[in-house]
């Protein structure tokens, strides 16, 4: 591992100044992707910003019933088991508990979580030369490679990565907002304009800027994301990256009309991916299975599978189903 | 690093704590001749021969010296304070120094297992203000303050821990490497609720790999010590 000094921020002003002061400065919250990268020498930082003394734990609700306020630094299991979380946006509850293990849940951050790096073997091991997110013009090893797990949605010639993180799926069909300081202020980037599509850059993966530190998610109120379910597809029954992913929330009228819907997919994209074709297709319909297929027949109809990943767009498909399923089940 | 501080004169080895865990006690024929030969091969010219896992596994002093030579001059050391099973202990730390590292090779708190030193296979768990945590993905000196709680630090003098002994009565391992951070986090899984049926204490066990398979031994450990364990 690169030396590199350390400094422990006192607030979040400190942080911000630290990292606008010094390039290659990195803030460092629970670690276990940003130590784990640094081993690897994927991630070289200079300088770490520890920041997780800051008093930005809290989950509560925002005045006025706007919603709830996630603190950047609250636990991911923390936030799990929050009454708040769990009754009003079950899906998110969920999505946490369906990732990593007990232990890294209670270290990881879920402002850290939002910033998790791609598992792309490519890039994760600098023993492979080509990977145009850790070195910019190298190529792709994953095209050409062993591409099981990568993206069938929104990738370019550039990168098929996928975004591993099961949070941010929910956040998306939550329209979730995140709050970041940086040295001219506040602002608000709503989730979806936060995480990047890799066209030709890969290696810009959000839209944080390098001296802005995120404070906070907000949740806006939702009040049919009390019904809510996230279905995670994997190779082991637990304490295994998404192959595939659905976050989703149903609101049903009068004769099982959907009268508002909310699906986001996983495993499937370079960012959690907002599943708008297929929400379109279900308003005003009943609620059942052809339904359902018809949804996820639209929202897929632009994937385009690699060598070894195709079955995931038939697996997509059937998940979306499952999930709309598994929610329509619980309402009746 | 000086072969003279660091060889075979028995009088240079660590204690080991006799209240130490599973691995101390049972499980390794002589743990002691086992420590000995990887410090000693890590501290000689023999270590080039040995491959860079065994290497990793012996000692983090030898992989600093190394990178002091070839990298250029580190950053500096940090003083840290670090509560380890009730007893304070002042290090002065590289800041790369995980706080698996701190306690296996500065404190010599072996108990807790360095498997894949990435965060997958939880033979690093331990106690963080009551909190379970793998702790080779944590640096030591972000754990200034913090009361940290290691397999060495369950057991009442030589009274052991429930689980531990729950898990001697039901054979909950086979070679023992990843014991420790099982018991660590069994115990937390308890304290958390997370033990009402198999289901629940195999998904809320998930983080911990036995290679040897000894998961069905283990379940019935902790549905054993789950009453019996506050």
């Amino acid at each position: 591992m690169n030396p590199f000094t350390y400094i422990k921020a006192r607030d979040a002003s400190q942080a911000v100044s630290g990292i606008a002061a010094k390039p290659q400065t990195k803030f460092l919250g629970g670690g276990t992707n940003l130590i784990d990268l640094m081993k690897m020498g994927v991630e070289t930082p200079a300088q770490l910003i520890d920041i997780t003394r800051l008093p930005l734990t809290q989950v509560e609700e925002l005045p006025g019933g706007k919603g709830v306020r996630i603190g950047a630094l609250a636990r991911n299991s923390d936030v799990a088991e929050h009454s708040l979380i769990q009754q009003r946006y079950p899906v998110l509850s969920q999505a946490f508990l369906a990732g990593a293990s007990p232990q890294l849940r209670n270290m990881a951050t879920v402002g850290g979580n939002l910033l998790q790096r791609t598992r792309c073997y490519y890039f994760y091991d600098p023993a492979f030369p080509k990977c145009n997110k850790r070195n910019p013009g190298s190529g792709c090893g994953a095209l050409e490679g062993y591409n099981r797990i990568h993206a069938i949605l929104g990738q370019s010639d550039q990168c098929i990565a996928t975004n591993p993180s099961d949070m941010n799926v929910a956040l998306a069909a939550l329209d979730a907002v995140v709050r970041v300081q940086g040295p001219k202020g506040e602002r608000e980037i709503p989730i979806a304009d936060f995480h990047r599509l890799p066209g030709s850059t890969p290696n810009i993966e959000t839209n944080l800027q390098p001296d802005e530190l995120i404070t906070a998610i907000d949740l806006p109120a939702i009040p049919f994301a009390a019904r809510s379910h996230y279905l995670k597809v994997r190779d082991r029954a637990s304490y295994a990256f998404a192959i595939v992913s659905v976050a989703a929330a149903l609101e049903l009228g009068a004769d099982r009309k959907i009268t508002a819907a909310r699906i986001a997919l996983g495993g499937v994209a370079h960012k959690p991916w907002r599943a708008q074709k297929a929400e379109k297709e279900l308003i005003g319909k009943t609620a059942d299975e052809k339904t359902f297929r018809a949804a996820a027949e639209a929202e897929l109809a632009a994937a385009k599978g690699y060598k070894h990943n195709s079955f995931k767009i038939e697996l997509a498909k059937r998940s979306i189903v499952r999930a709309l399923s598994t929610l329509t089940a619980m309402a009746s | 690093m000086n072969e003279d501080s660091d060889g075979l004169d028995p009088s240079n080895m660590p204690d080991i704590d006799p209240a130490g865990g599973l691995d101390d006690l049972l499980i390794f024929g002589n743990p002691e001749t086992r420590r000995r030969f990887l410090k000693q091969m890590a501290g000689t010219g023999a270590a080039i021969t040995l491959g860079p896992a065994l290497m990793r596994m012996g000692s983090a002093q030898a992989a600093g010296a190394a990178s002091t030579t070839l990298g250029g001059a580190p950053a500096g050391t940090v003083p840290v304070h670090l509560k380890i099973n009730g007893t304070d202990h002042a290090l002065d730390l590289d800041p790369r120094v995980t706080l698996l590292d701190a306690l296996r090779e500065r404190l010599q708190l072996t108990g807790s297992k360095k498997g894949c030193d990435h965060g997958q296979c939880g033979a690093c768990t331990v106690l963080v203000n009551g909190r379970r945590i793998n702790s080779c993905l944590s640096f030591a000196i972000a754990h200034d303050g913090d009361e940290i709680t290691t397999i060495e630090g369950l057991a009442n003098g030589d009274e052991l821990h429930p689980v531990q002994a729950a898990f001697l009565e039901h054979d909950g391992f086979q070679c023992g490497y990843c014991t420790p951070g099982q018991i660590c986090s069994a115990v937390a899984c308890i304290k958390e609720g997370h033990t009402k049926t198999d289901d629940e204490i195999r998904e809320w066990m998930s983080g911990n790999l036995c290679r040897c398979g000894a998961y069905p031994n283990i379940v019935d450990a902790i549905k054993d010590a789950r009453g019996k364990s506050s």
